[in-house]
């Protein structure tokens, strides 16, 4: 079948995908953004996460026909030609980063909660985050770096 | 993955059709389970009928307060609903008890109420399970069952729902609105679940072209004195262990009226009726609580490693009312 959605602000048509591949596939092996990682496929990691029509969700479990005619954006979606969105340059600056598999869907996660909680507690974040699994970091250095952004972006509005 | 045709509904009287005609058509909602499923080999439909986008994507209160719940509505706008979160607390605080926020914001209402069973043996296509491949045997019985069934489980079967939402529409009285073959129709949601007896295949009594349309939840003037209360393994995103969703009504000391239901300890969402029995006119004690509680968990017939749910249980609803008393 043929796929038409919004990618990134978009308008792209992805041509023979099949009915059972996932969204998270359209985007890496066709759509050539290979942001979103494959871990689980089971929603339970959200190294997938992408913005479906605004809200996050898991790209592993989104059959690629439930995409149809919606917008999507990525990590690659984030920041601007050239620039990194500030919470990006805040899990550059914190360390919040090791292996970077867990990244791009924490970040997808993380710029959600700051687009819709100016002044997140500790707890907020967690919670946020609960549905993003990282093998590596220990989460601290990405609290901190929620943190930070969540800061700096109150200063810049 | 077996390969299918996936269709998208634009109304309800052509999804039943696209589903009655055929015997493996299956409706998706937001897929959060059953693609998950038919990727474990567990499920494996030739049709999918995406029912995600008719319009029944909307929250609403009626003239008479009831809540009018659209089966398409994600569950983490109906969590997010005012509504909802002003005269039934319990009902959002069990939305956001389950899953993630990535899993919320695509899950629907209709596909929540019937998600299947965590039992690990169920998502194996690799081991028997009575309630996948009927007649193959039932290894949890013997084998890992900590998080299973300690009461209406059957030798058939022992697994849980795992739905946290459904706990607190079975304690709200909500009714489940349907368009079916013969047309549209009612069931109350305690009616729609279905014990496992001797034939675990069916979670619910309904046909498989049966299509949620709408849930509605009564008012309840005493909704807003309510708590869902959910024990898990760890501290969020894990399904629960054991839960509770109770409503209070107590006036000088002594409780009027109260709704109660469990979650993760039976084969559906389980309505607490004998405990809510024995609470009507008792005072509003530990005391009373803990007799309700045992009248309902008398009932239970835990098995080898799941015994610890009964006082868990038990615990859970009496420290619950107790805190609903002062709140
Ligand atoms: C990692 C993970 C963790 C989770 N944790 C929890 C948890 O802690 N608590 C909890 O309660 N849940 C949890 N869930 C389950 C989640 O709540 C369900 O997957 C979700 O609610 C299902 O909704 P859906 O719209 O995606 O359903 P789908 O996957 O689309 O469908 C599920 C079933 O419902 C049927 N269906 C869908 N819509 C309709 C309709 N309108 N009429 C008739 N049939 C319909 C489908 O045919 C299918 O059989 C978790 C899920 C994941 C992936
Ligand atoms: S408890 Fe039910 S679902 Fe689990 S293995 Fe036994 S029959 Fe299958
Ligand atoms: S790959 Fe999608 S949640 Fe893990
Ligand atoms: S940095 Fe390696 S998984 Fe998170």
């Amino acid at each position: 079948m043929r796929l038409n959605f919004t990618v990134n602000g978009r308008a792209t048509a992805v041509d023979d995908v099949w009915e059972g591949e996932s969204l998270l596939y359209v985007l890496r092996e066709r759509a050539g953004l290979p942001g979103a990682k494959n871990a689980c496929e089971q929603g339970e990691c959200g190294s997938c996460t992408v913005y479906l029509d605004g809200s996050p969700v898991c790209a592993c479990l989104v059959a690629a026909g439930q995409a149809e005619g919606r917008e999507v954006r990525t990590v690659e979606g984030l920041g601007g030609p050239g620039r990194l969105d500030p919470l990006q340059e805040a899990f550059v600056e914190c360390g919040a980063v090791q292996c970077g598999f867990c990244t791009p869907g924490l970040l997808v996660q993380a710029h959600d909660l700051l687009e819709r909680v100016t002044h997140p507690s500790d707890a907020e974040i967690r919670e946020a985050l609960a549905g993003n699994l990282c093998r590596c970091t220990g989460y601290e250095k990405i609290l901190d770096a929620v943190r930070l952004a969540a800061e700096r972006k109150a200063a810049a509005r | 993955m077996r390969p299918f045709v996936y269709e998208r509904a634009e109304e309800a009287r052509s999804a039943v059709a696209a589903v009655a005609d055929r015997p493996d058509a299956m409706y998706l909602g937001g897929g959060t389970n059953l693609v998950d499923l038919m990727r474990l080999g567990v499920a494996e439909p030739a049709r999918l009928v995406d029912v995600s986008r008719l319009p029944y994507d909307t929250v609403g209160v009626r003239p008479d307060g009831a809540l009018r719940i659209g089966a398409a509505v994600r569950n983490s706008d109906l969590a997010a609903h005012p509504a909802v979160r002003r005269a039934h607390p319990l009902l959002a605080q069990a939305l956001l008890a389950g899953a993630s926020g990535q899993v919320r914001n695509m899950a629907t209402v209709g596909g929540n109420l019937l998600q299947r069973t965590r039992c690990a043996y169920f998502q194996d296509i690799t081991k028997p399970c009575n309630k996948r491949n009927p007649g193959s045997g039932c290894p949890a019985r013997e084998g890992d069952h900590r998080n299973l069934a300690i009461i209406g489980h059957s030798e058939a079967c022992v697994a849980t729902h795992p739905s946290d939402m459904a706990v607190a529409l079975a304690a709200l009285d909500a009714v489940v609105h349907l368009e079916g073959r013969d047309g549209p129709r009612t069931l109350p949601l305690t009616e729609l679940y279905r014990l496992p007896g001797d034939d675990p295949r069916r979670d619910t009594v309904l046909d498989p072209a049966d299509l949620i349309t709408e849930v509605t939840v009564p008012a309840l003037s005493f909704g807003g004195r309510s708590h869902y209360r959910k024990v898990r393994d760890r501290a969020s995103f894990a399904f629960a262990v054991v839960s509770v969703a109770a409503a209070l009504d107590v006036a000088g000391g002594v409780v009027r009226d109260c709704r109660i239901a469990f979650g993760a300890i039976a084969p559906v969402p389980w309505r607490a009726r004998r405990a809510e029995e024995a609470l009507r006119g008792a005072p509003a004690t530990e005391d009373a609580f803990a007799a309700a509680a045992r009248a309902e968990l008398g009932q239970a017939r835990p098995l080898r490693d799941n015994a610890f749910k009964v006082p868990l249980a038990r615990n859970l609803l009496v420290r619950t009312l107790t805190e609903l008393v002062v709140a």
